[in-house]
Formats: C-alpha cells, sequence, structure tokens
C-alpha cells in the first residue's frame, strides 16, 4: 500500500517517512538547494523526533546519521510519504 | 609552494562539528593565531607545527562548512580559499578534509564535493573512539579506496590521536585523485554506495543522544533546565565575577596610589591617576565577568547544548526578528553587553547577528546599578504598594523590563524596515552530546582574552584618555570659585548642550557629569561629585551626593534621568566592542545614534508626563 505524499510539517510525531523531493519556494531557492545539501533527497529517510515548546515550532528531524531544526516554513518544502506500517 | 620556502600550507576544512577545531588545537598547541580575514568578520585561525623531519607546517583552520554553495559569509571564506581566490591568503598545497566518523552520511557528501577541486587531498576521519564505541565498522581500506584519497584515523580529542596525521603529512604530498565524481553527477548517491561497501551502522543514532534529548528537548523539563542553567551562569557571573573584579579594583587603585605618592601633584600625575590608571582600570575590570562567562558559553558549545537551547527559544525570538542563538549573547548583556555582544559569534548568519548585537545594549548591564541605585535612594520613597511590593524594587523592576521591551521592539521595527526581507533559514544541526575537552576549552577562553585586552582595550584606553583630557582642559584661571571640571572642554560641552536637553529636565551639572560619564555609567555618579565640587570622589561619593541631588532636583528630573540610563550608550566599551566586532564604524554611529534618539525621546515624555502629574 502506498501512502500519499505530505509535506514534513505535517508529518505526524516520529512517524517514519522517506522523502520525495525538497520544492523550490521561490526561483533557485537557497534554502530548498542547503536542504538537498544536507541530505533532504529521494529516497532518505527522515523522522521528526521533537517539537520546539513553543506553537511547536521548530521541528527536530531525524534525516540520515543527523538531526537537523528546521523551522516550519523550512520544513514545508520537502515532501514525503509515509511508511506504510 | 617553491622549493626555496621549504613551507607545507595546508588547512583543515570540514563540515560544522565535526571536530576540526580540536584537531587544529591538538596539531598546533598554543601556537595559533586568532585574527579576521581581510574584509570580513570572519575569524581566520592559523597554527604552524614542525614535522617530525624539520619541515614547518602552517595550517589554517578554516570555517566549518556544509556546502560549496556558500550561504554565508564564513562558507564563503572557505570556497574561496580553497579554489584559491580569497585574495591574500595563499591556496593551500593539501586539504585535510575532517569528516566525524559517526556522521559520514552527511560528512562524507561535502568531501567529494572539495575532490572536485582538484588539490591534494587527505581524509580524516576524526572520533574514531566515538564510533567504535556505537559499534560503527569502517572498512578503512574499502573507504580509501573508493574515495582514492589517504583516510586516516583521528581521536582529537586524545593525546597522540593525532601523531599517525602528522607522520602522514610528512611524506610526499599524495596526488588529486583521478577520478572525482563527474560535475552533475549526484554526490548523494555516491555517499550511499561508499557507505555500502565501506561502513556498517547498527544504529543511525546515538541512544544516549536520543535519551539526553528526551530530557533537553521536553517542552516542559526542557525549558526547566534551560531556566536553570541560565539562572546558575547568570549567578555566577555575578557572584564569581564580583571578588575578582574587586581586587582588581583594588590592584589598580593601589598602583594608583604608589604612583600618586612617586609623582609630585601637577599635570603629570593626573593623566597618570586619573587618566592611564583609572582606563587600564576600566578595561582589566571587565576581564572577570568575561572569562567566567566565556567559561559557561564554551562548555555549553562543547558539549552541544549550545544548539538546543536555540532549538528551544528559537520561535519566541523570531517573532521579535532575532533567531534562537540570539538569547545568549542577550542574557549575557544583563551582566556587560561587551561580553554579550562578543558573544553574538556564535550566531553565523550576518542579518541575525547584527540585530542582536544592536539590540544587546538594552539589556541592562550591572553597571547602570550605580546609578540607579542613587536615584531611586535618593528620589523614590520606601514605601509599601500593594501591600507586599515595596515601591523601590518595582521601579528597579519596571527600569529592566523597559530595557527588554525596549529590545524587542527595536528588533521588531529593524526587521520591519531592513532591505534584506528575504527568509533566512535555522536549519541548525544539533550535533551528539559531548564531553568538553578542558584543553580545548582553556585555548577557547585564552583567544577571548586576548581578543578583549588587546583589540576592545586598546580602543577603550584611548577613548578613556581622551575623556580625561577633556575633563581637565583647559585648567580654571586663577582665582575661579567654581568645580575645576566647570572651565574644561567636558564643561564647556556640558554648558553647551544644556539648551538641547532642557526639555529632558536636565540642568547643566548633569549635562557637564555625562561627557565624562561616557566612559563608564557608573563613571557618572562620580562625575556627578566631581561637578557638586566634593571633596571625595571615591567610594563614599554617592552618600555624599544623595541629600544634595535630593534636595536640588525635582523628582521629574530624576525620573528622567532614570529613562535617559535604560537607553543611554553611555559606555565607550560597548561602543568600541560594537566596532571590533562589526569592523564597522557606520554600525556603531548606527547604534550610538539610535540609543541617543531613543533615550532622549523616553527621557523626554517622562520629564513632560511627570511633570504633569506632580
Amino acid at each position: 500500500m502506498k501512502l500519499p505524499p505530505m509535506r514534513l510539517s505535517d508529518l505526524p510525531y516520529k512517524t517514519p517517512a522517506t522523502v520525495v523531493e525538497v520544492e523550490d519556494a521561490a526561483d533557485s531557492d537557497p534554502i530548498a538547494r542547503r536542504l538537498r545539501d544536507l541530505g533532504f533527497v529521494h529516497g532518505e529517510p527522515v523522522r521528526v523526533v521533537a517539537h520546539g515548546p513553543f506553537r511547536r515550532d521548530p521541528l527536530l528531524v531525524q534525516v540520515g546519521f543527523t538531526r537537523f531544526a528546521l523551522r516550519r516554513a523550512e520544513a514545508q518544502r520537502v515532501r514525503v510519504t509515509p511508511d506504510a506500517a | 609552494m617553491t622549493a626555496m620556502e621549504n613551507v607545507l600550507h595546508i588547512a583543515l576544512v570540514g563540515n560544522p562539528n565535526s571536530g576540526k577545531t580540536a584537531l587544529f588545537n591538538r596539531l598546533t598547541g598554543s601556537r595559533q593565531k586568532v585574527a579576521n580575514y581581510a574584509g570580513v568578520t570572519v575569524e581566520r585561525k592559523e597554527g604552524r607545527y614542525t614535522s617530525p623531519t624539520g619541515r614547518s607546517v602552517r595550517v589554517l583552520d578554516l570555517p566549518g562548512t556544509y556546502s560549496l554553495n556558500a550561504t554565508s559569509p564564513d562558507e564563503a571564506v572557505t570556497r574561496d580559499v580553497c579554489m584559491g581566490r580569497f585574495e591574500g591568503e595563499t591556496r593551500p598545497d593539501l586539504l585535510v578534509c575532517v569528516a566525524d566518523a559517526t556522521n559520514l552520511r552527511l560528512h562524507l557528501r561535502f568531501v567529494l564535493e572539495l575532490q572536485r577541486l582538484g588539490l591534494p587531498m587527505v581524509l580524516a576521519l576524526n572520533m574514531c573512539d566515538a564510533a567504535a564505541k556505537r559499534g560503527i565498522r569502517i572498512d578503512v581500506e574499502a573507504l580509501q579506496a573508493g574515495l582514492g584519497m589517504p583516510v586516516i584515523e583521528t581521536v582529537a580529542i586524545r593525546h597522540r590521536g593525532t601523531s599517525e596525521l602528522v607522520r602522514r603529512l610528512d611524506g610526499p604530498l599524495p596526488p588529486p585523485t583521478a577520478m572525482p565524481v563527474a560535475p552533475g553527477a549526484d554526490l548523494h548517491a555516491e555517499v550511499s554506495r561508499l557507505l555500502a561497501t565501506a561502513v556498517t551502522v547498527p544504529r543511525r543514532t546515538a541512544r544516549i543522544d536520543d535519551a539526553l534529548d528526551r530530557f533537553f528537548l521536553h517542552p516542559v523539563f526542557g525549558l526547566a533546565i534551560l531556566s536553570v542553567l541560565m539562572f546558575f551562569m547568570f549567578q555566577a557571573v555575578f557572584a564569581w565575577a564580583a571578588p575578582l573584579m574587586d581586587g582588581l579594583d583594588a590592584g589598580v587603585s593601589a598602583v594608583g596610589a604608589m604612583l600618586a605618592n612617586v609623582v609630585p601633584p601637577g599635570l603629570l600625575h593626573s593623566l597618570l591617576i586619573d587618566g592611564l590608571i583609572a582606563g587600564v582600570g576600566s578595561v582589566v575590570v571587565f576581564l572577570p565577568q568575561i572569562l567566567i562567562l566565556f567559561l559557561f558559553i564554551l562548555f555549553l558549545e562543547e558539549s552541544g547544548y549550545l544548539p538546543r537551547a536555540a532549538f528551544l527559544l528559537d520561535r519566541l525570538m523570531v517573532g521579535a526578528g532575532l533567531t534562537g542563538r540570539s538569547f545568549i549573547p542577550l542574557l549575557s548583556s544583563f551582566a556587560c553587553a561587551v561580553p554579550g555582544i562578543m558573544a553574538a559569534r556564535t550566531i553565523q548568519d550576518p542579518r541575525d547577528r547584527l540585530a542582536t548585537i544592536l539590540v544587546a545594549p538594552l539589556m541592562t548591564c550591572s553597571a547602570r546599578l550605580p546609578v540607579y541605585a542613587l536615584l531611586i535612594a535618593a528620589f523614590i520613597p520606601k514605601q509599601q504598594v500593594l501591600g507586599a511590593f515595596n515601591l523601590q524594587g518595582l521601579v528597579l523592576f519596571g527600569l529592566y523590563f523597559s530595557g527588554i521591551v525596549g529590545a524587542l521592539v527595536v528588533a521588531w521595527v529593524m526587521k520591519k524596515i531592513r532591505k534584506d526581507q528575504n527568509e533566512h533559514a535555522l536549519l541548525l544541526e544539533l550535533p551528539s552530546y559531548r564531553m568538553p575537552n578542558p584543553i580545548d576549552i582553556a585555548i577557547g577562553l585564552w583567544e577571548r582574552a586576548m581578543i578583549f585586552l588587546r583589540r576592545v582595550g586598546t580602543i577603550i584606553l584611548s577613548l578613556t584618555v581622551l575623556l580625561w583630557l577633556m575633563s581637565s582642559f583647559p585648567a580654571p584661571p586663577d582665582g575661579a570659585t567654581g568645580a575645576p571640571i566647570d572651565y574644561s572642554f567636558a564643561g564647556i560641552i556640558g554648558h553647551a548642550i544644556q539648551p538641547l536637553f532642557a526639555p529632558l529636565g536636565f540642568g547643566w551639572e548633569i549635562c557637564v557629569a555625562l561627557v565624562p560619564g561616557m566612559a563608564a555609567r557608573e563613571v557618572a555618579v562620580s562625575a556627578l561629585a566631581t561637578v557638586y565640587a566634593l571633596s571625595s570622589t571615591g567610594d563614599d561619593a554617592a552618600g555624599q551626593l544623595l541629600p544634595i541631588i535630593a534636595g536640588q532636583w525635582s523628582l521629574p528630573t530624576a525620573l528622567s534621568l532614570l529613562a535617559w540610563y535604560v537607553f543611554a550608550p553611555q559606555c565607550v566599551s560597548t561602543l568600541a566592542v560594537i566596532r571590533r566586532e562589526t569592523e564597522s564604524w557606520r554600525t556603531v554611529a548606527l547604534a550610538a545614534g539610535y540609543l541617543f534618539g531613543l533615550a532622549y525621546l523616553a527621557s523626554m515624555l517622562t520629564y513632560q508626563i511627570a511633570r504633569l502629574l506632580t
């Protein structure tokens, strides 16, 4: 069963997922480019492992062996598919 | 490299949190020079060591970088130096790529990107001990073959952990790899291929990190721990620094007194004691606070906690146009804006850093307390309000609170009016927790102390002497009756600006005291004592001043002066450190200008409203 893609910012806490792609928010978006450099690329497993205490922002995302804090606007650029249980 | 000068230029380059600086410290020990790269406020660290065969090796510790697609000035420096197009920097003969052995998925991508530059390279596989502990097995031979460059295991935090690297660098340079990943090819896919052949990882994260993060990043416990830590840090800065500062103060005074006995009274006497010694004193007295504060900050940074604090507070700070990383510098500024502004170095993004530096002087530093204490004691009655609160305490709280609100408003306004309205990313890596290495912390402290004494100290000292000159010359004419300062340039300026300050309720006495009071806020008390020609300008100056100002000033004037001190940049040290940290007189002018403007406005409003009400 394949689940529909969603945005990383909407991914429920601790749900394993796989990166589909990073979308540019504008033409030649440096933040999207940096996200790709940091390992947000197709097929990479990701998980939201914590939220900031205020308005659940920023998100702490595990990608590869690394954890990155992403603000919601940054996480919105990443499209993911939740892994089927 | 020419055969004539047998110096090998190497550069350490790698991702942030790869243990690059620890490796640099281990290689070069105390033979380091810290400065800035020409034209940018990016820290440049160079050191040297002599190889076993007697070759001199110069090591450049390049700023930590994720990618050659630079997104900040420090990343641009790394890119330009590696490409040999940074003016005034020699292109390195060899790059030592530093990668964290526990974080190869991220770090190897940058190694592959650097390989395309065609420089001789070696890979230092750092923190191999931590990787082994986590059960990560790395087949060094296979990795070496896959990358086409020498791979050397290092443990930068251990004494002999770099000897293998030093030995390899002593031999002939390895040739640049014959087969870099083709331009356009996917580096991530190549990393995955390398990992599959050379690395086995039982678990993607360290158990200890997961466990600690559950605590430290918890919405409730996390904030509670942060509050306790910050409270402890703040206490330590005040409690531990105070005796040291008093000791330094006493030492400086003792030297002054000794000189006073030797040098006959007169101009030289005054220059030495009131100018130079007082100037040196006003510089070194900051040192204990700076060292203690940076001891904490370095410990928090090295242990990996600092980015966690930024994570917890980012949302709050973003609302005001700052970033999570602004928190520590701003909190430090409650002790003193000088170390606070220096601590803003931990903010990579130049726009966020500038915003933090500009609002840091609004935090109520400890030097404002003597002024507040004098005025509150003289004008605010000791009475209870609403049953439980002391009116004097409430006023003091109000002053602190005004500073914070002022900073938030200023940061927010700056966010609205600045030209660069682009989205700036957080994209903050939370590294593994680590036990800080005492030697690395000691080296970090030493660097901060030197930067402060050498760079900031010289500006502070010269400005203090200048203020002394202005307060001492010209000397009063024979038969003059007023206080000598009244006839000096400071006096003349004070009298001249008095009409400007009349709407604020400041008499000429206050205006004259404001001039030497630029040296430091607490100097205002002794400067007032000088203006009122008190016999004593020492410790009991406040005691003698109290009845005088209580009798002569009106309440609106006192409140207005309090409001002035919440905002006014009455501190050359702060302006000097802003100059040093931003390398820009324009920023200094901007900071001083807006602070004076704000102070003027606040004082005028306070004075006029208080006059209507009383």
